[in-house]
């Protein structure tokens, strides 16, 4: 987690990779540049993003400071407070619910001890966020972990496996090209 | 089975690299575009194509086309709308990511025809490793000379990127999906200027769906008149489907238009009818804003015809009495479904993706959702259910973009159609709050 | 040019103008109100839907209606268009509804709230809105932020109309430090991480604000504002025009402010020493009684009047007559 006393600083590669996509928009466009920057920042500084890492955002791309932050607080997919190591997202709406978000909700607050759009397990693994349609609606109910869609959770066995899988990650990915991981619904379906 | 005009080769091994795509016909329609076509014969087979917009609104992509304003000197963008993110539907998330050079394929022979010499796919940054697939296709097609400068040695000059958004319903409405690609807030923009004259940096610029960009390969290979053969009437071609909900087979489908409503729920081919053998209850056909029917009407038209899976079989009626074809999103409900409870979950789907600017949709979308909760929680009153119709008409029309329109007509079709379940909500409001209760005409079944 | 039929009255208007502006050369009370559009704030319009009219004909060459009602703030007109203001029922109706939604998270706290007398919202929902609500539910609360020393913001009150953050935009040259944070209706005007808006020209946020939402601190709880007397005066300032409206109470200046037009649409911006810090009536050069056309308890004060009209004085009580001799009204300049 940042401390406000150090500035944060982008690692080489995200320099590069931020350099890269800015050269997609036109130079006196740079400002579009802020949502995937945003999502590099994210996934360099520990899912998610602090003011100071915002301003360093609108530093990069030479935007001022409330640009940042206007974005940030209107696109769900930053976290504006510190999160565990994995953010779970689980999908509550209609087609999901259907097929028993609620109750795999309940589930995932049982076993793990943390509380959905709160407090972090107390092993600072996981933090539960209620997102709404992830576009899977077909493989009900499911959980993006990251980059990573997990499907048809609606036996214990599969969310048995979602868990382990994310506690046998060494590390998080520190960029997010880093993970690639295909949803399994997309290899058998 | 019907014809598979998009998703034929889905299924084959490495279909997802250039080589394969291409081995199975992959990149004709850039070719004979580019080498045999002027820009404008494109258009014109498009237009001749029927086809429809397929994110939702069903607007004829080739007059949309047409509209682009062309002024001389001033570059103009095509950018591809991949931001998914209707309940329900879930069809560009598959056909991107198993057939990423279908939409880059379909990306170039586009813009071709409208002139772009910079195009952007907007995919919901949900799907970032989405966007990783499509960028691995599109470094490949530059490799083979598909994209770049003077692409297969025609003179046209194109570059394609991809562009994730950062988790927001409302930029898949064009107008917040360029706010958003010009890194702003996605707050839909007033109307006029329409996109076609000011769109992205004030451009010109046409903003289309991943399924309508998909199908103009097909279109420029077979010739527009072969593709509005298929299908029933003005409905040409084919739509994906995203089945989901209370299904045996959940999944996406493609389907010729015309095909019966029974046929696609029942049928073994589709979606194999109703899970657990239970009977079905209600449909949402077209993705969570389009009005829900219940099984009778989903199935036959109030003149006793049978439905049919065409834009207009399917909005017969009106909203009396039909729904929307809308993004293909079908939902289908079997009947332990609390339709109170179902239409709350919608309602806090759209309360919650507002994006606050207008201000009968910022108050009204969450003045429903309360409302709703309310009632599904044993706490309503009988004025209650007049007042979401109220309040839905009141946001109806009035707001700067179709989220208005999306979150009232759930609202107000589920009332009109479940009047009595509602009623009961009030009545037997102990019970109706109970976890799983489900109002089925005088029982309860628990 | 082109000419609109505007609720039955012809009116002829450059290309490209609204058809708000349209009705505002028309002038009375035929012209949609507005809540969150401001002619010299660029971009601002279109949000809170105050002024939905009805577009019976679209144009000479397509006759045809539009298919719902549009913005009149920012839909240009269009030769030979027809619109229908206070003659469509439909029109009329939707006005309640917004007035309902603009009202059912408002705090209803005018009682407390100094922008009440010249608040839009308040005339918006008396001459458009309906006295009852239909909204059982809690309503949505904020914590009152102080903006720097002379500045406050009540998000609670905020209707969300942007203006203040265009204003912000105009006269910071893009190095604003507030916006609009969170989406929806969480949505709300704030620095993020507690900045201060510096600027000279910050105060005009306070005069751009149609509701309580942004308020002038050196104000604050001093005076009713129907109580107070407004008048124009100007000052040599090397940092604005100094063109300003002074409000007294007796010989005190309670607050100064930038002029406002009858649609309460500030053309000059004014600077902060001249809002804050000069309140002493030696700091200006008086020109008179500020006009106030739009109707309001502001206006029924109605203290030019016998400076107008002497045929009036002459039928007044002797007390008040005695009274108006003591303190002769200020003379229109």
């Amino acid at each position: 987690m940042e401390t406000t006393s150090v500035k944060p600083q982008f690692s080489e590669a995200a320099k590069a990779e931020i350099e890269r996509i800015c050269k997609q928009y036109p130079t006196e466009r740079r400002k579009s540049a802020l949502l995937p920057v945003l999502h590099i920042a994210q996934a360099e500084f520990g899912g998610w993003v602090s003011p100071e890492v915002q301003d360093l955002v609108a530093e990069v791309i030479g935007i001022k400071p409330i640009e940042v932050y206007e974005v940030s607080s209107f696109y769900t997919m930053f976290n504006l407070k510190p999160v565990g190591k994995h953010v779970l997202e689980i999908c509550r709406t209609g087609p999901c619910m259907l097929r028993g978000s609620d109750e795999l909700t309940a589930h995932l607050e049982r076993i793990t001890g943390a509380k959905v759009n709160g407090a972090t397990s107390p092993d600072g693994l996981f933090t539960l966020k209620e997102v709404e349609c992830l576009a899977a609606c077909g493989f009900a109910p499911i959980v993006q972990v990251r980059e990573k869609y997990y499907e048809q959770l609606d036996t214990p066995a599969a969310v048995d496996a979602m868990l382990t899988d994310l506690r046998n990650q060494v590390h998080r990915p520190a960029l997010p090209w880093e993970e690639t991981g295909l949803p399994n619904a997309l290899a058998n379906n | 089975m019907g014809r598979k005009l998009l998703t034929e080769h889905i299924n084959v091994e490495g279909i997802d690299t250039f080589e394969v795509y291409r081995k199975h016909g992959g990149y004709r329609s850039v070719e004979k575009a580019l080498k045999t076509m002027t820009p404008d014969e494109v258009v014109e087979e498009v237009k001749k194509s029927g086809l429809r917009g397929r994110g939702g609104a069903g607007f004829p992509t080739g007059m949309k086309w047409s509209f682009l304003a062309k002024p001389e000197g001033v570059p103009r963008y095509l950018v591809c709308n991949a931001d998914e993110s209707e309940p329900g539907t879930f069809k560009d998330r598959q056909l991107m990511s198993k057939l990423p050079h279908l939409l880059v394929e379909g990306m170039i022979t586009s813009s071709y025809a409208l002139g772009a010499n910079t195009s952007y796919i907007y995919i919901r940054g949900e799907l970032l490793y989405v966007l990783r697939i499509l960028e691995k296709a599109i470094a490949e097609a530059y490799a083979a000379g598909f994209l770049g400068k003077n692409i297969l040695g025609s003179g046209y000059d194109l570059d394609l990127f991809v562009h994730p958004g950062g988790g927001a319903y409302i930029c898949g409405e064009e107008t917040a999906l360029l706010e958003s690609l010009e890194g702003k807030r996605g707050n839909p923009r007033n109307k006029p200027p329409f996109p076609a004259v000011q769109g992205l940096y004030a451009r010109p610029t046409v903003v289309n769906n991943v399924e309508s960009i998909a199908a103009v390969p097909v279109i420029v290979n077979d010739g527009g008149e072969e593709y509005a053969k298929i299908g029933v009437g003005r409905s040409t071609g084919t739509k994906l489907f995203s089945a989901c909900g209370h299904l045996n087979k959940p999944g996406i489908y493609e389907i010729e238009l015309g095909l019966p409503v029974e046929e696609f729920i029942y049928s073994d081919e589709y979606c194999g009818g109703i899970w657990k053998g239970r009977d079905l209850k209600a449909v949402v056909a077209g993705g969570s804003s389009v009005p829900i029917l219940p099984k009778e009407l989903i199935l036959k038209t109030a003149a006793g015809e049978p439905r049919l899976m065409s834009y207009e079989s399917l909005s017969d009626g009106g909203f009396v009495t039909g729904t929307m074809l809308g993004s293909g999103g079908f939902i289908a409900m079997d009947e332990t479904t609390c339709i109170v409870r179902n239409t709350w979950s919608f309602s806090r789907f759209y309360h919650h993706e507002s994006c606050g600017q207008c201000s009968p949709c910022r108050e009204g979308t969450g003045w429903l959702e309360k409302v709703l909760h309310r009632l599904e929680h044993g706490h309503g009153h009988m004025e209650d259910i007049d007042l979401l119709v109220s309040v839905a008409k009141q946001i109806e029309g009035n707001t700067i973009c179709p989220l208005g329109e999306a979150a009232a007509w759930p609202v107000a079709a589920a009332v009109r159609h479940f009047r009595d379940e509602f009623e009961w909500h009030v009545t037997h409001a102990k019970e109706a709050a109970k976890p799983g209760a489900v109002y089925q005409g005088k029982s309860v079944l628990v | 040019m082109a000419k609109i039929t505007f609720d039955g009255i012809e009116v002829e208007v450059p290309d490209g103008t609204t058809i708000l502006n349209a009705a505002r050369q028309i002038g009375g009370s035929i012209v949609p109100p507005a809540m969150c559009y401001y002619t010299p704030l660029k971009g601002s319009g279109g949000k809170c839907r105050a002024c939905l009219v009805r577009v019976a004909a679209g144009s000479t060459k397509d006759p045809r209606p539009m298919p719902k009602l549009v913005a009149s703030c920012v839909t240009p007109v269009q030769d030979g268009m027809v619109v229908e203001n206070t003659t469509s029922e439909q029109v009329l109706d939707v006005r309640k509804g917004i007035v309902e939604m603009l009202l059912i998270n408002h705090p209803l706290d005018c009682p407390v709230c100094d922008q009440a007398g010249e608040c839009d919202l308040q005339n918006f929902a008396f001459e458009h809105g309906v006295s009852t609500t239909r909204y059982q539910e809690e309503r949505r609360t904020f914590e009152k932020i102080d903006i720097g020393p002379l500045i406050q913001l009540h998000m609670t009150r905020c209707i969300l109309c942007y203006r203040c953050v265009y204003t912000a935009d105009q006269i910071a040259k893009g190095d604003r430090v507030h916006g609009v944070l969170g989406r929806g209706d969480a949505a709300e005007i704030g620095t993020y991480i507690e900045n201060i808006i510096d600027n000279d020209f910050s105060g005009n946020v306070i005069d751009v604000c149609p509701v309580g939402a942004l308020t002038d601190k050196t104000f604050r709880f001093k005076q009713r504002v129907w109580f107070t007397k407004p008048v124009n005066a100007h000052r040599d300032c090397p940092k604005c025009a100094g063109n300003v409206t002074l409000w007294y109470k007796g010989q005190d200046v309670l607050r100064v402010t930038g002029r406002k037009d009858q649609y309460g649409e500030v053309k000059e911006w004014i600077c902060n020493e001249c809002r804050f810090d000069k309140k002493e009536t030696a700091d200006w050069t008086i020109e008179g009684p500020a006009h106030i056309d739009r109707s309001s308890v502001i206006s029924a004060n109605h203290y030019e009047l016998p400076v107008l009209n002497q045929s009036v004085i002459a039928d007044l009580p002797e007390s008040t007559q005695r009274d108006l001799e003591k303190n002769p009204p200020l003379k229109l300049g």
